[in-house]
């Protein structure tokens, strides 16, 4: 078999001086499907933006079809044949399937006018064509996230791909959507395609791709046939060591209830009905997960639950007194301690130190100031404890917090909510963006609250992390609790997804009190 | 090196962009002048030639720190108040009013009349921060547009309860004696006001940098929706940042007025808070910095004056100067590719010396 593209030596730095890609080379082969894996911050995303020409790397080579290509920027890699399927998919929102399929090469009435007869009629034909099934005439912003990534796919389709990159098409996913891409691939394979697909879920490699490379910490370590290695062998190759993804044990018992949310609703400003008739409680000494989609609701429930918003209607509780009306600062002073989900839009101020970051929810703390005046060498002494306790990777204390890597950042947000002594911590997707090594770092250290008596309320889009550390789980979807698992150790996520999708709901759960 | 490089970038760059834009006049000056180089020693110079020129290079400055500084509050919150000019206005106007209508001692007159200057600058920093804070009305617009009020207002106030029907133009009555600022060396106008300008500047220093209040000014700047997140109260921060900036332009206003003329003989708005976001900008809204920048602008303008003087070059060519160095500083790209280099090849070094200790 030939090879369709063929990367030599690559190394890229950014100019914040990071590294990303150290003499990098692989060969993808000509209609194979081929999966990238490695860590967050291994170098995989760097390389597929070098090969599509976002980015251009100081020193090595890409040849495409045994030629030396230097695409000037992504158009010149499209007009070459290839196309990419961004995590964040890149659609018009507000724009119909259609349109956003002709965007850039639209057919026109009299050189003028949008021909939409015909935009309609081409999408059908390409969608046909590849057996992919779009709604041609539906909008971007009312299809689920698996239909979204299926109109991208074809969009590049349409712009004749003959090699197509996808970044982590299955983050965002449910199960169910997965088998369905899984499909499609497949199909596209069949059709001659070539697919290159980055991920970090090792079954999906292991079931779908004819060759793997591996990646950890900038450098390609192997490029293999997939079905040559396990997957407990490729996890190996891809830390360096052996991991541990085992579900944590139950806790052996469990106190009194911590925090109880009834009937909770929200509607927010456009008269959209976000949140509705949540009930739920959690007790000391437990991890409840709450598994879903992103974008159905909970964004919303935890900003009630920290004081960011007002609900509609409803109540929530910790140790039976209100927390409705309350400050972030009065609910904070309840030891609740909260890891954002965004970490750069609520979790640091990037252009302030490590030492400023760490103090912002205690500052006023005796120790931390006295009357008003602040202890910098107590914080700095402080900082350096945290820093080395949270194994966070940093040059000094002083450090700006932008200056770190994503993880090292997302460590820094955990360091400080975890080291406020909490006694309900809610914790929001609590290892986005970060390494294995850190997320079993910080997965050991929720355990650990867990076990010494604090209540923890999960919100992940990682299913897998949901599954390894929660100790019951609901499941919510378009703003209401569709079920609830009260004992997962023997389900999976085939079991959450149709409920996660709306699918399925059990008989009047979202009326129900869970405990 | 280039870790040096790296670490006083921001510096090093200001640095350059004020070089360039000498270097720029200077061409300027030869383009236009008759006597170019006679020219150049008098602007670059000239403010250094005489004791009087070196005290108003000085006492110049001190309505520019004081306006830098309080300029500077407001925009480490990420406020963009502009009101320093109007707070700086209306507040020697209302504290004029106030001293020439009370009889105290000496001490105590100097400091009631500062506290009801800065008062006034407070309440006027307090109304566009309510208007930002309550409905999210822009506090660039709502400061711009008081700076209208302030101004006419002043001159109402001023010119219609307090002129001095003896003098042949639009001033106020003398201050009252006790009401002066000492001028200290005598043959220049060099008044305690400089001093507590300096005084300001490092308290500014010290409340931004060492206390609790101007941490979450600073942290409120920085990111507001992080500051919320925990438990800061950016609405209290985001007024409080503006009121302070007003007392503060307040207080400099009403120095100058005590210290140099002694009577509200402002029938223009002197500038001084425009000058203030000059200095505010160069000395990235850091008060000590914020000393040195000041001294720097008002050294070009002094150096201007003489060149309009002793020359036959505009002393407009200041205004040049002024505009180049604050589009370099200002603009991001500047130099930028530079620094990439550095921080890469930085890098590369790094890890390099990390892979050969390794081994």
């Amino acid at each position: 078999m030939e090879n369709i593209l063929e990367v030599k030596d690559i190394t890229m730095v950014y100019p914040t001086g990071v590294i990303a890609n150290k003499e990098v080379s692989m060969d993808i082969k000509q209609n194979t499907i081929h999966a990238i894996v490695g860590e967050n911050g291994a170098g995989k995303s760097t390389l597929m933006n070098v090969i599509f020409g976002k980015i251009h790397p100081q020193e090595g080579e890409v040849f495409y079809k045994g030629q030396k290509v230097n695409f000037k920027n992504p158009n010149y890699a499209i007009k070459a044949g290839i196309g990419m399927v961004h995590q964040h998919l890149m659609l018009a929102q507000d724009l119909t399937v259609a349109e956003n399929m002709i965007l850039g090469i639209e057919p026109k009435k009299g050189k003028i006018f949008l021909d939409t007869a015909n935009a309609l009629k081409i999408t059908r034909e390409v969608s046909k064509k590849y057996g992919l099934d779009v709604p041609v005439d539906k909008k971007i912003k009312d299809l689920p996230i698996g239909v979204r990534q299926r109109v991208e796919i074809l969009k590049a389709l349409f712009r004749n791909a003959e090699l197509l990159i996808l970044d982590e098409p299955t983050a965002v996913l449910t199960p169910q959507e997965t088998e369905i891409l899984f499909e499609t691939l497949l199909k596209l394979k069949e059709k001659g395609k070539t697919i290159l697909f980055i991920s970090h879920k090792l079954s999906e490699v292991k079931s779908l791709a004819d060759n793997v490379t591996v990646m950890r910490d900038t450098k390609v370590i192997t490029t293999q046939s997939a079905a040559k290695l396990s997957e407990e062998q490729i996890a190996h190759l891809m830390v360096g060591r052996d991991i541990n993804s085992a579900r944590i044990p139950d806790p052996k018992d469990t106190g009194n209830i911590k925090l109880s949310v009834r009937d909770l609703s929200y509607i927010d400003k456009e008269n959209i009905q976000i949140l509705q008739n949540i009930n739920f409680d959690i007790k000391k000494g437990e991890i409840l997960g709450i598994a879903g989609v992103e974008g159905n609701g909970q964004s919303e429930l935890i900003s009630i639950l920290t004081g960011l918003l007002m609900p509609t209607s409803g109540t929530v509780t910790v140790d039976n007194n209100s927390i409705i009306g309350l400050s972030p600062r009065q609910i904070r002073e309840l030891r609740i301690s909260h890891i954002p989900e965004d970490r750069m839009e609520n979790g640091v101020a990037d252009a302030a130190s490590l030492e400023e970051n760490f103090i912002a929810d205690r500052y006023y703390k005796p120790g931390f100031s006295n009357k008003g005046k602040l202890n910098w060498k107590y914080i700095k002494d402080y900082s350096k404890d945290l820093i080395k306790r949270f194994n966070i990777l940093t040059q000094s204390s002083k450090t700006a917090v932008g200056a770190l890597s994503g993880g090292n950042i997302q460590k820094a947000v955990v360091a400080r909510e975890l080291s406020s002594e909490p006694e309900l911590i809610i914790a929001a997707q609590p290892t986005r963006g970060v390494d294995i090594g850190s997320e079993e770092l910080i997965h050991d250290l929720l355990k650990d609250a867990r076990d010494e008596g604090k209540a923890i309320f999960l919100i992940s889009a990682d299913l897998d992390e949901i599954l390894k550390l929660s100790t019951r789980i609901i499941v919510i979807y378009d703003g209401q609790i569709t079920n609830h698992f009260k004992d997962v150790s023997n389900i999976s996520g085939i079991d959450l997804g149709p409920y996660m999708l709306g699918v399925k709901k059990e008989e009047g759960a979202s009326g129900k009190i869970y405990s | 090196m280039e870790k040096f490089i790296l670490k006083y970038f921001t510096l090093i760059r200001t640095l350059i962009a004020i070089l360039v834009g000498i270097i720029i006049s200077i061409v300027l000056i030869y383009l236009i002048s008759e006597m170019p180089a006679y020219s150049v020693k008098q602007f670059l110079l000239g403010p250094f030639l005489s004791k009087g020129r070196f005290a108003n290079v000085i006492e110049n400055a001190s309505p520019m720190i004081f306006c830098g500084v309080a300029i500077a509050i407001a925009f480490q919150a990420k406020q963009f108040n502009v009101g320093a000019e109007g707070a700086l206005f209306l507040s020697a106007a209302v504290g004029t009013a106030f001293a020439v209508s009370t009889h105290m001692p000496t001490v105590l007159h100097i400091i009631m009349v500062l506290i009801v200057a800065g008062a006034t600058g407070a309440i006027w920093g307090f109304i566009p921060g309510i208007l930002k804070a309550k409905w999210g009305a822009s506090e660039l617009v709502a400061s711009l547009m008081m700076n209208y009020i302030a101004y006419f207002g002043g001159l109402y106030l001023i010119n219609s309860f307090f002129r001095d029907k003896d003098a042949g133009f639009l001033v106020s009555i003398r201050l009252p004696e006790t009401a002066w600022l000492p001028q200290f060396i005598p043959g220049t106008r060099l008044h305690l006001g400089i001093l507590l300008a300096v005084i300001f500047a490092f308290l500014g220093y010290y409340y931004l940098y060492h206390t609790n209040s101007g941490y979450e000014i600073r942290t409120t700047g920085n990111n507001q929706k992080f500051a919320r997140f925990a438990g800061i109260n950016v609405v209290k921060v985001v007024i409080l940042a503006q009121v302070l900036s007003g007392m503060i332009a307040g207080i400099g206003g009403m120095t100058e007025i005590m210290g140099i003329h002694r009577r509200f003989n402002w029938q223009m708005t002197p500038g001084y808070g425009w000058d203030g976001v000059i200095v505010a900008i160069i000395g990235r809204n850091h008060p000590i910095l914020i000393i040195f920048a000041a001294l720097f602008l008002s050294y070009l303008r002094v150096g201007g004056q003489i060149l309009n003087l002793m020359a036959d070059v505009p002393s407009e060519l200041v205004l040049v100067i002024q505009s180049i160095i604050i589009i370099l500083i200002t603009a991001e790209a500047f130099l930028s590719t530079w620094k990439n280099k550095i921080t890469i090849k930085e890098a590369e070094r790094v890890e390099v010396g990390n892979e050969s200790f390794a081994k």
